[in-house]
């Protein structure tokens, strides 16, 4: 039933606009940004011989890795504290937890950034606050560095960092966990010994999902960060509307995709994709 | 039957966790009612001007009106690209399925920065073409949107038909409908919802996309998130918090509309 003519020709019909779309709109485009990357200004491998020598680019590189793996540590910390009470609470501990999950994940990641200026800025609430209650004298810096842009692209991780705990979280077997209080096991060493090892798979996605995330950011850190933290996005962008170099910039994108692909590749070993939602 | 319930250390952790979630949604509100021109906490009176500025400065309006006509554009194009790709792909299960779709996923899976690079290649390539699609055009920017937000779709719609109970459209064949009829009559109408919901969330993602946005406009197709970038990065502008409140109470509505609908339709 499978190979008759006309299905292939059904088939061929409805998928390609979709295909022929992204083909000529993205694939091909790409192929263009790889084309630059070997040819501009000069042909040849002038860019990535660059990459590997410009101090630069490569502290940039070295802050994008950094700030990802504190990003993806808090996330995943933060995520797992709240994940918990969204599967296993009560009914109204559930609702709350999902409100909280749910309404800052489907704001825009803009008016995230601004809320965290707003709070963290020199004249945000948190200054103000410590300073009409005598606690400082002279405003503490929040924003504007690398704290600032620790803190915004957490906030923004969280929510992404708790479907796939929340997905491990629901398939486990209760009744291991009853079986392990039941024999006398505090609530701490059932947590730490039953409850956490099995939600392996879920961490190890939740933490590469986050990770693979945070390399690429751009518009947080730009903004908290006030173009003093900045990281690989926020470097391609300025190498091609700042200082024109457009061949840098494509050859940081080019090697930002090998390096997120090995990075899902080495994902999908270990978890299925259905684990991720 | 006894249930495995978080105990109170996991319940304050968690709690700690949502005052983070929430704290910069919260903290707009008061910034957005102060008299001040400049981004400061209210001292004493509180102002609406800010909220007024929305409505009378023309650009905000005509940002707000240009996000639109990009949102509904894109949204329009994506779901159509995204239904007949899920159509075939769940009418004809061809051989390779799992390499197109993933083919299909990729601008969600690549980084956003290198999409954007990649977008902004495509536009000033075709620019010289014609003034009407191109770098820094309507077209172009709803065009670059539907990319981005067409993996979103194909995945909602794709999760739709797999609930979808087989035989009918099997029924229909039996009885000689032909693939257009399979289609438009049988298959569609059963996954209305997933239509609609994929139409929603086109519509949203590239309401609010920036990303992507900031690369390939500059002065004349400036979107709403365009416009606050601009504001955020420069002097900061109130008027971003009075706008940042409204969207939030919307998201607020929609969602506690959502969850009464899927309540209702999951008790009746």
């Amino acid at each position: 039933m499978r190979g008759t003519l006309s299905d292939r020709m059904g088939a061929a019909l409805l998928m390609a606009p979709l295909l022929l779309f992204l083909i000529l709109a993205y694939a091909w485009p790409f192929l263009g940004v790889v084309k630059w990357s070997f040819t501009l200004p000069t042909p040849g491998l002038g860019q990535y011989h660059a990459l590997l020598t410009d101090e630069l680019v490569q502290s940039v590189f070295i802050r994008t890795l950094r700030i990802a793996a504190i990003v993806t540590v808090v996330s995943v910390t933060a995520a797992y504290a709240i994940t918990v009470v969204w599967v296993r609470g009560s009914p109204v501990q559930r609702v709350l937890a999902e409100f909280c999950i749910l309404v800052p994940f489907w704001i825009s990641v803009l008016t995230r950034a601004f809320g965290w200026v707003a709070l963290l800025s020199n004249r945000g609430l948190i200054n103000t606050w410590l300073q009409s209650i005598g606690f400082i004298s002279e405003p503490l810096t929040l924003v504007r560095n690398e704290f600032g842009v620790i803190v915004g692209m957490s906030h923004f991780l969280i929510p992404f960092a708790v479907f796939p705990l929340a997905s491990a979280m629901r398939s486990l077997d209760e009744r291991v966990l009853l079986a392990a209080r039941g024999l006398g096991s505090s609530r701490m060493r059932t947590f730490w010994t039953v409850f956490v090892p099995m939600t392996r798979s879920g961490i190890i996605g939740s933490a590469l999902i986050t990770f693979v995330f945070s390399l690429g950011f751009f518009v947080t850190p730009a903004i908290l960060g006030g173009g003093r933290s900045v990281m690989i996005a926020e470097l391609i962008y300025l190498r091609i509307f700042q200082s024109p170099d457009w061949g840098l910039g494509a050859a940081i994108s080019v090697v930002l995709v090998v390096f997120v692909g090995a990075l899902m590749a080495l994902l999908f070993r270990y978890v299925k994709p259905k684990q991720l939602v | 039957m006894p249930t495995y319930r978080p105990g109170p250390v996991s319940l304050a952790l968690a709690v700690l966790v949502a005052l983070f979630l929430l704290m910069p949604l919260l903290a707009v509100i008061p910034v957005s009612l102060t008299p001040s021109r400049m981004l400061t906490m209210p001292t004493g009176e509180l102002s609406l001007r800010h909220y007024r500025s929305l409505i009378e400065d023309p650009r905000w309006l005509d940002s707000i009106l240009l996000s639109l006509r990009i949102g509904i554009v894109s949204s329009i194009l994506s779901t159509a690209l995204a239904l007949t790709f899920s159509l075939g792909v769940w009418m004809f299960q061809p051989r390779f399925t799992a390499a197109l779709v993933g083919f299909v996923l990729l601008p969600m899976v690549v980084p956003p920065v290198v999409s954007a690079v990649t977008l902004y290649f495509l536009l000033t390539s075709v620019s010289g073409l014609t003034s009407y699609f191109g770098y820094d055009t309507w077209l172009g920017v709803a065009m670059a949107h539907s990319v981005m937000t067409v993996p979103f779709a194909t995945v909602l719609l794709l999760v739709s038909l797999s609930q979808l109970d087989r035989r009918i459209d099997l029924a229909a064949r039996g009885l000689g409908a032909s693939v257009w009829e399979r289609a438009t009559r049988v298959i569609m109408p059963n996954i209305k919802f997933g239509i609609v919901t994929a139409a929603l969330l086109s519509f949203v993602l590239s309401w609010e996309e920036i990303g992507v946005t900031l690369f390939i406009t500059s002065v004349n197709a400036i979107t709403l998130p365009r416009l606050m970038w601009m504001g955020l990065r420069d002097n900061i502008d109130p008027a971003i918090a009075a706008l940042s409140v409204i969207l939030i109470i919307i998201t607020v509505l929609v969602l506690i509309a959502r969850s009464l609908i899927t309540r209702r339709n999951a008790s009746a």
